[in-house]
């Protein structure tokens, strides 16, 4: 038993300003629709927390009219200039209502207030901030004297940073003149929704941003419609290639950012105690619910007893709880399905002989819990080395030589992240320079910022966020249309 | 090096020369500064409130070195705090008293008086406090006199300017020879930190005094900035948790300078808490070195007990 | 000027300062000089600012320029937004003071087109690095990277008639960059300016990162042009032979100096900028590292 127990310390759920139900956003207004409603469930203890409609083939026909409308009349015409003062204001609401977006997100998708707060909400804002300063300044981008939009952009996103993923997907899309048809994750619909609030407010015009909430029908009735010139697409590796399969020959824009296997890489000579933060960051950040989690542990074999025994003792002090806690630092599995996968995958570790461990964890009765859980002796064949888990589940495996370990960070389709500890600067770039990744955290992990493209090599996808790169794949590519 | 020390067997070779005790030191990992202000920094989000809050508060109390080390320090002014020391809230007397009493040796005689019969134990600086620039004897003189005035604890500082010329052979001497000095008395090493810059040297530094028989290892005099940091505590936790791993002993920390709110106390019980373990939750292996840290500790506890915002009409000036 | 009528109120009339740390003192040498209006009637005292004022004024903006230039592209950014956020809530207020110095029907126009000019800088400060910076393909086994960095303390002498659009033109480009700034507002129509300064310091601006000074042109400027603590000089406001005699000041310390368009003409200031402002104020560093096991 602990002497000093932190007490409760939870944020007020009233903040979030739950209603009962939402309606979908189109053409700048919110409507119920005709079809059928679902209902989202809070993952820490599965009650429903509201409704909201199924977005059918007639509101896809709709939101993409709206938005080709918007584009064609109202939003392309625009001056940059203009349009970055809306994008100013989105960024500068979202930072008003910081906290009402934050208790949301977490009781909607089940990670805890602390990230919500001081990671996804804040990035939100500075997408949006990020972007706005470019959508008058394209010319200087280093895409073209005259770059142009594409259209309509149909995006779709996962339920791990639900509002974060709509920002990444927004902002750059209106920046540079596109209009939106978002789909937001089946399971996390409610900030996205919000968003769309602050988007009327802002007095966006309508039809340049409709948010269509429903589930796989509703994602791939958008990403097929013919109305929509650019797709994005954020999740699975396995519907990214549907998707990809289905647009092949249209002549249609495609983007995407799929999963990953990152290798998290500690060289003997790391700063050990931040290489221990590192690891815990990389697979236990968002419970492991991340593209680029770092779910491969590299450790070179001098140092693994070391590192294991520092990292064993540290998960000591992880907390697993109410994601409302502001001292919860392992939220819920978003749902049923994922725990069933995550169970699955972690008992093909045990019967491929890996060596399983968890620290002592207490987990709640009702809602859809898995502990943080460390795989040691595990070698590249088996499933837990090569299959995306998304969830709080390490697997380590150990290298001698530094080409090893490039070799072994590469042997995988996936190529989104890695990292590399080493206090040796030359080592860091040599290894950069290697790993087949889109990015490359040296000496920290899970960073992100709106300046800095992010993106996959290999079937983590294609296509970058962030940054000058971002821009890139809303804008029109004249020569390709061409044929040059 | 000439003197041998009581050091524990896993480390007796790498005392045995100064060669060997600056590969050693060379040898431990690096801290990456960046890292090290992310962790300190996701540890200060931690929420403490309510019976967590009563519980650490109280704490805190009974860990601060209530201080005063200043030219112009009296007998009158050393009455003063102790006073205080022992009863810190004259309107509620069951405030516990705190750990200590720190003053320069002239002034360790008249603190012991006014502290007798109570738990409060006077900790006196020595060794060219704080600069640290006198000759071996003098500083040996300096620790000799605190002792017999009556001082149970000595705070001493270590030469930085051997330490940055890479003499640790020396600084490790000089240790030795404090300790030995001390008699019964328990020894904290100042580092202080912010001359010492990085956070490879406070790890260096923090290792140096752990070998060399140090009680506790303490951040700083005060007198320069910055001093106390939550980066720089993050790393002396982290050297006396390993320290323990690998001897199976206990060394102390304390963290001194620049700490005047009772929030920054509490975030820094929950690094001890989150580092080193909650055995350290305990004034005999960590202490805060501070004079106006008591009464912000004070004025919460205050707010606690009665639900509204005091002021500094409620606590004592001394 | 307003005229009382009866039973009316007497304003209150405001005393124009320079802007100096973050503070309004008045010039030290204790002058003004009359602020007339377009059409020749009084307007103001304005502060007769000396070569102590901006000897005081470099020292500020010396002193905020770790500060500024260290603060991440996103805060200044979001500083710099707030300034526009100031600006838009004191629109009115500027109208009346830009119709009032440069007599032009034109003063909203300008007013919106100066708040435009300031947003499209604001939204400059975190884009600097990915235009202007370059990771460079060398021929052997280094990761070599270039960056740009603020050169420092830029003296700016603000165009004679764009009292507010000219001045905001000149000014934010160096902020947004991540230097700090001594501007020495247009010599005869300087109170735009000095409305400009009372925005900055309620915008979360760090005291000392603009510094403004009114007075006269050709007495102060040629104090900066030759201050060995200034690294660069923006020359917009000077005529050609003044600009000259600075041009050769400041060659003592090799200052970077950007200078306006000869013959006396002012740019159209409500064209594009472009980059050149932008790049005029930017150091570059190169950066390499071996890659090896």
């Amino acid at each position: 038993m602990p002497t000093w127990e932190y007490a409760p310390a939870p944020e007020a759920r009233e903040t979030a300003r739950l209603r009962e139900s939402y309606g979908m956003f189109i053409d700048g207004e919110f409507v119920d629709g005709d079809g059928e409603r679902m209902k989202t469930v809070n993952p820490a203890d599965e009650a429903v927390l509201a409704e909201v409609p199924v977005a059918g083939p007639s509101d896809v026909d709709r939101a993409v009219a709206a938005a080709r409308r918007a584009y064609e009349q109202v939003w392309a015409p625009l001056p940059g200039r203009e349009r970055a003062k809306y994008l100013f204001r989105i960024a500068r609401a979202i930072q008003e209502r910081g906290r009402e977006l934050a208790v949301l997100e977490s009781l909607d998708n089940g990670k805890p207030i602390k990230e919500s707060r001081d990671v996804d909400v804040p990035l939100a804002a500075a997408h949006f901030f990020y972007y706005a300063g470019w959508a008058d300044k394209l010319r200087h981008a280093g895409l073209g004297p005259d770059p142009r939009p594409i259209g309509v952009a149909g995006q779709v996103i996962p339920w791990n940073f639900p509002l974060l993923m709509a920002a990444w997907k927004l902002a750059p899309a209106l920046a540079t003149g596109n209009t939106c048809v978002l789909k937001p994750a089946e399971t996390t619909p409610l900030t996205a929704l919000v968003l769309a609030e602050i988007c009327q407010q802002a007095e966006l015009p309508p039809g340049v941003v409709n948010v269509l909430p429903g589930a796989g029908e509703t994602g791939a009735a958008l990403v097929a419609h013919p109305g929509v010139d650019k797709v994005a697409f954020t999740g699975s590796t396995e519907v990214g290639k549907q998707i990809q399969r289905n647009l092949a020959g249209t002549g249609r824009r495609l983007s995407l950012e799929l999963g990953g296997k990152a290798a998290n890489i500690i060289f003997d000579d790391a700063a050990l105690d931040q290489a221990v933060e590192g690891i815990v960051n990389g697979i236990f950040f968002n419970q492991g619910h991340v593209c680029c989690a770092g779910s491969r542990l590299l450790v070179q074999e001098s140092i693994a007893d070391t590192v294991l025994d520092l990292l064993r003792d540290r998960l000591g002090t992880l907390r697993l709880g109410d994601p409302l806690d502001k001292n919860t630092d392992i939220g819920a599995i978003n749902s049923a399905a994922q725990l069933a996968r995550i169970r699955e995958l972690t008992a093909a570790g045990e019967a491929e002989g890996a060596h399983r461990w968890s620290p002592p964890c207490q987990l709640p009765d009702r809602g859809f819990w898995f502990p943080p859980t460390v795989f040691t002796g595990v070698s590249q064949a088996h499933r837990i080395a090569r299959e995306e888990i998304f969830g709080p589940v390490l697997s380590v495996l150990t290298f001698r030589t530094p080409a090893e370990a490039v070799e072994k960070a590469n042997n995988t389709p996936y190529g989104l992240s890695a990292g590399v500890w080493t206090e040796k600067g030359s080592r860091i770039l040599w290894m950069a320079q290697r790993l087949r990744a889109g990015v490359v955290w040296a000496n920290t992990f899970n960073r992100f910022d709106p300046a800095s493209p992010f993106g996959g090599y290999k079937e983590s996808g294609f296509g970058r966020e962030g940054g000058r790169h971002g821009l890139a794949p809303y804008l029109a590519d004249e020569a390709e249309e061409a044929g040059a | 090096m000439t003197l041998t020390a009581e050091v524990p067997e896993t480390y007796a070779d790498v005392v045995r020369d100064a060669q060997t005790l600056r590969r050693f030191l060379h040898g431990l990992p690096g801290v990456d500064q960046v890292g090290a202000q992310a962790r300190a920094a996701a540890l200060a989000t931690r929420s403490i409130k309510k019976g967590a809050k009563q519980w650490a508060l109280e704490l805190a109390i009974r860990c601060v070195d209530l201080t005063t080390l200043e030219g112009a320090d009296t007998t009158g002014k050393v009455r003063a705090l102790c006073a205080k020391a022992r009863h810190p809230d004259p309107d509620d007397p069951a405030t516990p008293a705190v750990a200590a009493v720190c003053v320069y040796p002239d002034l360790v005689a008249p603190a012991v008086e006014a502290l007798a019969g109570s738990p409060v134990v006077v900790a006196s600086v020595a060794t060219a406090f704080p600069s640290g620039r006198a000759s071996l004897a003098t500083k040996l003189a300096d620790v000799a006199e605190a002792v017999q005035a009556g001082a149970s604890e000595v705070d001493m500082v270590i030469d930085r300017g051997a330490f940055l010329s890479g003499r640790y052979g020396q600084v490790y001497d000089e240790i030795v020879a404090v300790k030995r000095a001390c008699g019964p008395a328990h020894l904290k090493v100042i580092l202080e930190t912010g001359e010492l810059s990085t956070l490879d040297n406070v790890r260096r530094a923090s290792w140096l005094a752990l070998l060399a028989g140090g009680d506790f290892i303490k951040t700083s005099t005060g007198k320069v900035s910055p001093a106390a940091t939550p980066p720089v505590a993050l790393v002396m936790l982290q050297a006396v948790r390993d320290f323990a791993l690998s001897t199976g002993e206990r060394r102390g920390v304390k963290l001194a300078g620049g700490i005047r709110a009772a929030k920054e106390a509490v975030r820094y019980l929950v690094m001890v808490k989150e580092t080193a373990g909650e055995e350290w939750l305990d004034p005999a292996l960590f202490r805060l070195g501070a004079s106006s840290l008591l009464n912000d500790l004070l004025l919460q506890r205050q707010k606690e007990r009665t639900g509204a915002y005091s002021g500094p009409d409620y606590v004592t000036l001394d | 000027m307003t005229t009382v009528e009866p039973g009316g109120r007497v304003d209150v009339r405001k005393t124009y300062k320079l802007y100096i740390g973050g503070a309004f003192p008045r010039s030290e040498s204790g002058r003004s000089y009359p602020v007339t209006a377009a059409d020749g009637s009084f307007l103001a005292n304005a502060a007769q600012g000396s070569r102590k004022d901006a000897r005081d004024a470099v020292v500020a903006a010396r002193k905020a320029f770790p500060g500024w230039s260290g603060a991440t592209a996103y805060n200044r950014g979001q500083v710099l937004y707030r300034v526009a956020e100031m600006l838009e809530g004191r629109r009115a207020q500027f109208v009346a003071e830009v119709a009032a110095a440069e007599g032009t029907g034109a003063a909203e126009s300008i007013v919106d087109a100066t708040i435009d000019r300031w947003v499209w800088y604001a939204g400059w400060a975190d884009k600097i690095t990915a235009v202007f910076g370059s990771a460079n393909p060398v021929a052997g086994p280094y990761f070599d990277f270039s960056l740009p960095e603020p050169t420092g303390v830029v003296a700016v002498l603000a165009p004679r008639s764009s009292s507010l659009l000219g001045l905001v033109s000149v000014l934010a480009p160096v902020l947004a960059g991540g230097s700090t700034a001594v501007v020495v507002a247009a010599e005869h129509q300087p109170l735009p300016a000095i409305t400009l300064a009372e925005v900055l310091a309620t915008s979360d601006l760090p005291g000392g990162v603009v510094n403004l000074l009114t007075g006269r042109v050709a007495e102060i400027a040629p104090w900066l042009a030759a201050h060995r603590d200034v690294n660069a000089l923006d020359l917009t406001g000077a005529d050609d032979d003044l600009a000259t005699e600075l041009e050769r000041a400041a060659a003592d310390n090799v200052k970077r100096v950007f200078r306006g368009p000869r013959g006396g003409t002012e740019p159209d200031w409500r064209a594009d900028p472009g980059t050149r402002r932008l790049a005029a104020f930017l150091e570059t560093k190169t950066v390499w590292h071996p890659l090896g096991i």
